[in-house]
């Protein structure tokens, strides 16, 4: 948990599509270094959130900091340039591409020479500065020149985190990252978001599964119907605290809640896809 | 983590053995090797049924057969790795060889500023294609359906009422009848094999000057030595009858050059990644419309220089030019040979080597004097298995989590 002026701050968000308000007033803050969960129940305004950072929606009121300057984004373009990544649940690799051409994708390497045209890809250096940055991800795949297709649930998201990477991110925001994946493969993807933190960025992790978030985040942001429902310390705090405050439910039924809880986060993201 | 990235270079090459690769012939990763296969076993049959199928004369024939038919089959490779389909190819290389014909020989243009036209009709033509189904949505299939039929109205507009003009500029008939002599063939063969060599070696060096994993000395000897067999082989076969064919350069030449394109640009990366995942590439930043723009540029492009190869060696454009089977066959070809209907996979070659087993079993249909029925009904069975181990193979992708 560093200390200073938070990398990305949000201040009175607000965004309404129509009449409904899927944020009210939000304040929200993350540092370099720090991972923060971000949960909720459905409709509660996680995504909204994220892609009001991302750039895809652009807030109705309220200001975005990002080190401490006022920013405008309005378009997803601007969240990139700032150093905003998001890796988004569908991935969005291409299956009948490598790993390495699917890391530079939009953004590879040429050789030096006559015209944008006929350059040719610099494939030697893009094998190389990927196999590097998987190395120092400690990411595991068989061969970088394997058809991303080829890859089990785990390895696609670690190489969809890692492509993110690529634009030198100060904030990286991941939507359910361990969604459909299996106990070793969350395991390896929860390992690479530790790794995020030790390269001092700042982690945004949206998930329904309190225990992957638990495992991994520093600070639990709760939404509740577009509103902040409370900020916990993951250390300092238990499950059915953050329970009770997505559900909004006291501590009586916070069991039975926080099972239907899982259930519908099932649905959700079958939902989605 | 210097030894991570040692570990995957290991398994790069240590991995891949009999098994994987029984898994990727049949998943249709190693098609080409599947079509050469398949290349072989209709010449044997046909030159055990007709001793003359394999002679200089009739080898020489084939390959001016295909000349048009293959360059025509690069612009629809482009078009199926977008996993797209451009039924106007044949009635566009029919109106720009008539644009060609007309220009050249009724209004007595230069033969070069007539071919020249007819590209450019071509280009506009399938730009104009790329932009429609771009830009409002409309499925590629039905656009080049309506230009299908369009074109081929504008082919017997442009003609007008003669319906037939016939070809004498020797700069155009020269295209498909110019042979080159022995010597001239001896030094292509080896200016190609030494170029061959020299980018094999270049490739290896800075991959190890990168200090990555490369292809062993004896797999890239290996590859070598092929390529210079086959090229020896060819310019043998050639000279013994009357020399490298020009029509064999060109159609050569563009299939080395779009390969280029498709494997070794980023354009040619982003067609691949518009073919495999369109959304996935939008997000990367890729400009998706223009891709698919530019690709329908190119097989209009190509089906006009197929087109004028065509007018060429028939020394005539008439009311046919560019009908008949021949659409079906340039798409046929490639997809017989491994590129993927479904988008994302396949190369440039397979417009070559699908135009090499078509133009085969046509050409030794005809040794054998064979009627059009069976021709036909060979040709579409052909066809149809080609198809259905592309869809065989895209199972089997799926079937082991692959899309």
């Amino acid at each position: 948990m560093a200390a200073g002026t938070p990398l990305l701050e949000l201040e009175g968000v607000s965004k309404a599509f129509g009449p409904v308000q899927a944020l009210d007033r939000v304040d929200f803050a993350v540092s370099a270094g720090e991972v923060i969960g971000l949960v909720g129940d459905n409709g509660a305004g996680k995504s909204t959130m994220v892609k009001t950072i991302a750039g895809i929606h652009s807030a109705d009121k309220g200001t975005i900091r990002f080190e401490g300057q006022e920013v405008s984004i309005s378009k997803p373009q601007d969240a990139t340039d700032l150093g905003i990544a998001t890796v988004y649940q569908d991935l969005a690799l291409c299956d009948n591409l490598d790993v390495v051409a699917n890391l530079f994708l939009g953004r590879e390497e040429v050789s030096p020479g006559i015209g944008t045209a006929s350059r040719q890809l610099d494939e030697a250096r893009m094998e190389h500065e990927t196999g590097e940055l998987l190395s120092n991800l400690a990411v595991t795949i068989p061969s970088l020149r394997s058809e991303v297709g080829t890859l089990s649930g785990g390895q696609r998201q670690q190489v969809a985190v890692a492509r993110s990477l690529l634009g030198e991110p100060r904030v990286v925001l991941l939507d359910e990252p361990t969604a459909a994946l299996g106990v070793a493969q969350t395991a390896q993807v929860l390992n690479l978001i530790r790794r995020l933190r030790e390269r001092e960025l700042g982690v945004v992790v949206i998930s329904h599964n309190l225990v992957d978030v638990f495992e991994v985040a520093d600070r639990i942001f709760v939404l509740r119907l577009g509103r902040p429902a409370g900020d916990f310390s993951a250390e300092a705090t238990t499950e059915e605290h953050v329970v009770s405050a997505i559900t909004g439910v006291g501590a009586e039924g916070e069991k039975r809640n926080g099972r239907e809880d899982e259930k519908s986060a099932n649905e959700d993201g079958e939902e989605r896809r | 983590m210097s030894d991570v990235a040692a570990s995957t270079a290991d398994s790069t090459e240590g991995a891949i053995r009999p098994k994987e690769t029984i898994r990727r012939l049949v998943q249709g990763d190693l098609a080409s090797l599947r079509v050469l296969i398949g290349l072989a076993l209709i010449w044997a049959i046909f030159q055990f049924e007709n001793d003359r199928f394999l002679s200089a004369q009739n080898l020489t024939n084939l390959m001016l057969q295909i000349a048009a038919t293959g360059l025509i089959s690069i612009g629809v490779v482009y078009v199926l790795l977008l996993g797209e389909i451009d039924l106007s190819v044949g009635a566009v290389s029919g109106l720009a060889a008539a644009v060609m014909a007309v220009l050249n020989v009724k209004h007595g243009w230069n033969p070069y500023l007539a071919i020249a036209a007819a590209v450019a009709v071509g280009l506009a033509i399938g730009l104009l294609q790329g932009f429609l189904f771009s830009r409002f949505g409309v499925p590629s299939f039905v656009v080049t359906l309506a230009g299908l039929l369009a074109w081929q109205g504008a082919l017997l507009q442009v003609l007008g009422s003669t319906g037939s003009i016939n070809l004498n500029d020797p700069k155009i008939t020269g295209l498909t009848s110019t042979f080159y002599s022995d010597a001239v063939g001896w030094v292509m063969a080896f200016a190609v094999i030494g170029a061959y060599g020299a980018v094999l070696l270049l490739g290896h060096r800075r991959r190890v000057a990168a200090g990555l994993d490369s292809e062993s000395i004896g797999r890239l000897g290996f590859r070598f030595g092929a390529v210079a067999v086959v090229t020896i082989a060819a310019v043998l076969v050639f000279n013994s009858y009357e020399g490298v064919p020009l029509a064999v350069l060109i159609l050569l030449a563009f299939v080395v050059g779009m390969e280029y394109v498709v494997k070794r640009t980023s354009f040619g990366r982003h067609v691949f990644a518009v073919g495999g995942n369109a959304e996935a590439a939008r997000r990367a930043g890729i400009r998706v419309n223009r891709i698919r723009v530019a690709v329908f540029g190119i097989a209009g492009t190509m089906a006009a220089i197929g087109g004028i190869m065509a007018a060429s060696r028939l020394l005539a454009v008439n009311q046919n030019s560019g009908g008949n089977e021949l659409l079906l066959l340039a798409i046929a070809g490639p997809v017989i040979a491994g590129t993927s209907l479904f988008g994302g996979r396949g190369s440039v070659w397979t417009a070559l080597t699908g135009a090499l087993v078509i133009g085969s079993i046509s050409n030794g249909m005809d040794l054998l004097a064979l009627s059009s029925a069976v021709k036909f009904m060979v040709t579409g069975g052909v066809l149809l298995l080609a198809v259905l181990v592309d869809a065989v193979a895209r199972q089997q992708r799926q079937g082991s989590g692959r899309v």
